[in-house]
C-alpha cells in the first residue's frame, strides 16, 4: 500500500504518495499513500478526524493538497477532463431545494457532459435505479433525508462513470435503502467502475468491499484484502498450551504482529493460514505442550479497533 | 463554455425562484405607486399656479429624478441581497461539493453564476426603469434626456456592486461578506454625497474625501453620471437639487470603475479557483 509508483500504473484508479494538507499550520492528513485497483470496491475507512473527507476532498480536486503528489485515473487530481469519469456522492447531500428530482438530475447529467437526448433517458433510468421513480416530478422540498440520499446517489451515477465515490452512502437510508445501496455498488463493480467507498457502517464494507485501507491520525496504517464471503483473511488464532516460555510473544513477532498470552492461552493474529502450523512447530520446538488451537476470522470491528484504538471522542 | 451556460441558466432560475426577488419587485411597484400618487397631487397644485412651462418641466424633471434615484438604490441592495449567498452560502452548506466535481472549471462555475445573476439585474433594472419612466411620462409628460444611456449606466452600477459581492463571498462566510458588501456601498454613498455638498461648502477636503471614496468604491460614482445624463441641463445646474452637476464623474472615471469590475471580478475568480471547498 505504501510507497505507490510516482508515474501512474494504468490498470490502478487511485495512486498516492505523500498525500498531505495541512489547515493553518494543523496536519489533517499527514501521508496519504495508497493504491485503488480499477475495477474493485474499495473501503475507506478511520475513526472521526482522522482525515477522511480531507483525503476524498483531495482525491476530487476539492481541496488542494499541501505536498505529494496523486493521480486518479491515470491524470494528475484536479484535472477537469478526468472528471468526465467520476461520480460523487457528498456526505449529507444537498441541492437547491426549488428544483424537481428529474431537473436535478437533468442538471447534474448536463453538467457531466451528457448530451441533452441522453440525459433524459439515463435520468428515468437512474431515479428507477434508486427506486425515486415515482417522485421524478417533486420538488426536493419536501424530500425526507433518506430520499435525498437516493437522489444524490442517482446524481453520481448518471453518467456512468469510470470511478464513483461515495461518502457514508448509507446515512439517513433504512435496511431496504441500505439493501440497495450494496446492489447499486456491486452492480457498478460488475460493469467494471471503480468504487472509493467511505462509511461508518462496518458491516456494510465488511460485505461490500474487495479491501480496505485503515487511516489514522492523517496516515495510512493498514490495509487489508476482504474475503469473498466477506469478512478479513486474518485468523485469529487461540493456542491452549503449557510449559509456554516467557519470551513467547516476541519470539512470535515474525509471524504474527499481535500476541498476548493469558495463563495457558496465547491469542494471536494470522494475517494467513499458513501461519498457524509454524507457529505451533515453533511451540513444539520450544518445548511447549499444546492440546488445543483453533482459528477463526476476524470481523472488520475487530480489525478496526486494533488499529484505531481507543475511542477519543472526536 | 456549454458549463457557463448552464450555470448561467440554474442561476437565472434560482434567481427568479427566489422569493427576495419578487419582494424587491414589489417594494419597487409600491414604491412606484407612492411615486405616482406623489406626482399626481403636484400636478394639482401646479394647476392652480401660475408657472413658466420651462420651470414647471425642469420640476417635473426632477420628481422624475427621485423615483429613478429611488429605483438605482433597490436595484443595488436587490443584487447584494440575492447574490451573496450564492458563493459562500453554497460553500458552507456543501451544496457547492456536487458541482465544482463536475468536469468544468472553478472559473466556469462562477462565470455562469455572474451572467446568471447579471441577467437578473439588468431584468430588474428594465422593469423598474420603464415603470418609472411611463409613470413619469404619463402624468406629467416629462422625459429623461437620455434614459437609455441611464439603464446602461445603472445596469452597470449593479454588476460593479456584483463583482464586489462575488469576490467577497470567496473570502468570507455569507454573513460577513454581506454586511462588508452593504458597508462598502455606504461608504460610496457617504462619499457621492459628500461631493454633493462640497459644492455648497467649496471645500477642497471634502472633495477629496469624495473621490478618494470613489476609488474605493466607485458604485455611486456611475450613479452620479447616470444623473447627469437623465436630467436636463437646467435641473443640473440648479445647486439646491441633489442630484446638481456639482461634480460630474469624467469618461475615465468611468473607464476607472469598468477597470475595477474587471479587476473584482478577475480577483474572485482567482480567489475561487484556488481556495478549498
Amino acid at each position: 500500500m505504501n510507497g505507490g509508483p510516482a508515474v501512474p500504473a494504468v490498470e490502478n484508479a487511485i495512486d498516492t504518495r505523500g498525500l498531505r494538507k495541512s489547515f493553518g499550520g494543523r496536519p489533517a492528513v499527514r501521508d496519504l499513500s495508497l493504491t485503488v485497483r480499477r475495477g474493485e470496491i474499495f473501503g475507506f475507512l478511520g475513526p472521526n478526524g482522522a482525515g477522511k473527507s480531507t483525503s476524498i476532498k483531495m482525491l476530487l480536486g476539492l481541496v488542494a493538497p499541501s505536498g505529494g503528489e496523486a493521480f486518479v485515473l491515470g491524470a494528475p487530481i484536479g484535472d477537469v477532463e478526468t472528471r468526465r469519469q467520476i461520480g460523487f456522492l457528498p456526505e449529507d447531500f444537498r441541492f437547491y431545494d426549488w428544483l424537481t428530482a428529474i431537473e436535478l438530475l437533468e442538471l447534474h447529467g448536463r453538467l457531466a457532459g451528457l448530451a441533452a437526448g441522453r440525459v433524459r433517458r439515463r435520468a428515468r433510468e437512474v431515479l428507477e435505479l434508486v427506486g425515486m421513480a415515482a417522485h421524478a416530478r417533486r420538488r426536493l422540498r419536501g424530500f425526507s433525508k433518506g430520499m435525498l440520499q437516493r437522489l444524490g446517489l442517482a446524481q453520481a451515477l448518471i453518467h456512468e462513470p469510470t470511478l464513483i465515490f461515495l461518502d457514508e452512502p448509507t446515512s439517513g437510508l433504512d435496511p431496504i435503502g441500505r439493501r440497495m445501496v450494496r446492489d447499486v455498488i456491486r452492480a457498478q463493480r460488475d460493469r467494471g467502475a471503480t468504487v472509493f467507498l467511505n462509511s461508518h457502517l462496518l458491516s456494510e464494507i465488511e460485505v461490500t468491499c474487495d479491501r480496505v485501507a485503515f487511516i489514522k491520525d492523517g496516515a495510512i496504517v493498514a490495509s487489508q484484502e476482504l474475503t469473498a464471503a466477506g469478512g478479513s483473511e486474518t485468523r485469529l488464532v487461540s493456542v491452549r498450551a503449557r510449559k509456554m516460555p516467557d519470551a513467547i510473544v516476541s519470539q512470535l513477532a515474525g509471524w504474527t504482529p499481535h500476541a498476548t498470552v493469558d495463563g495457558e492461552e496465547l491469542r494471536f493474529e494470522a494475517v494467513s493460514e499458513a501461519v498457524v502450523p509454524a507457529v505451533v512447530r515453533h511451540l513444539v520446538d520450544v518445548g511447549a505442550e499444546v492440546f488445543h488451537v483453533s482459528a477463526e476470522p476476524t470481523s472488520l470491528e475487530e480489525t478496526f479497533v486494533r488499529i484505531v484504538g481507543e475511542d477519543r471522542g472526536l | 463554455m456549454n458549463g457557463v451556460w448552464l450555470m448561467a441558466g440554474i442561476t437565472l432560475r434560482e434567481a427568479a425562484r427566489r422569493r427576495l426577488l419578487w419582494t424587491a419587485l414589489g417594494a419597487a411597484a409600491i414604491l412606484l405607486a407612492v411615486f405616482a400618487v406623489a406626482l399626481h397631487f403636484q400636478m394639482l397644485e401646479f394647476e392652480g399656479r401660475p408657472m413658466s412651462p420651462f420651470v414647471r418641466y425642469q420640476v417635473e424633471s426632477g420628481m422624475l429624478m427621485i423615483g429613478l434615484y429611488t429605483c438605482d438604490l433597490l436595484a443595488v441592495v436587490m443584487t447584494i441581497l440575492t447574490s451573496i449567498d450564492t458563493i459562500a452560502g453554497e460553500i458552507s452548506s456543501g451544496t457547492i461539493h456536487a458541482i465544482a466535481t463536475k468536469p468544468l472549471a472553478r472559473w466556469e462555475l462562477l462565470a455562469g453564476k455572474f451572467l446568471g445573476f447579471a441577467g437578473m439585474v439588468v431584468a430588474y433594472v428594465a422593469i423598474t426603469f420603464a415603470g418609472t419612466i411611463a409613470v413619469g411620462y404619463a402624468l406629467t409628460g416629462a422625459l429623461p434626456e437620455h434614459p437609455v444611456r441611464g439603464f446602461l449606466l445603472v445596469t452597470f452600477e449593479c454588476l460593479l456592486v456584483l463583482a464586489v459581492t462575488f469576490y467577497l463571498g470567496t473570502r468570507f462566510t455569507t454573513l460577513t461578506a454581506g454586511v462588508a458588501a452593504l458597508g462598502l456601498q455606504a461608504v460610496a454613498f457617504m462619499g457621492g454625497w459628500l461631493e454633493q455638498v462640497s459644492g455648497f461648502s467649496q471645500s477642497q477636503q471634502i472633495v477629496t474625501l469624495g473621490v478618494a471614496t470613489s476609488v474605493l468604491m466607485p458604485s455611486e460614482s456611475i450613479w452620479r453620471r447616470a444623473a447627469f445624463e437623465m436630467q436636463t441641463p437646467l435641473a443640473g445646474s440648479l445647486s439646491f437639487s441633489p442630484f446638481a452637476n456639482v461634480s460630474i464623474p469624467s469618461g475615465a472615471a468611468l473607464l476607472y470603475a469598468g477597470a475595477f469590475t474587471i479587476c473584482v471580478f478577475s480577483a474572485a475568480v482567482y480567489r475561487f479557483g484556488r481556495r478549498d471547498l
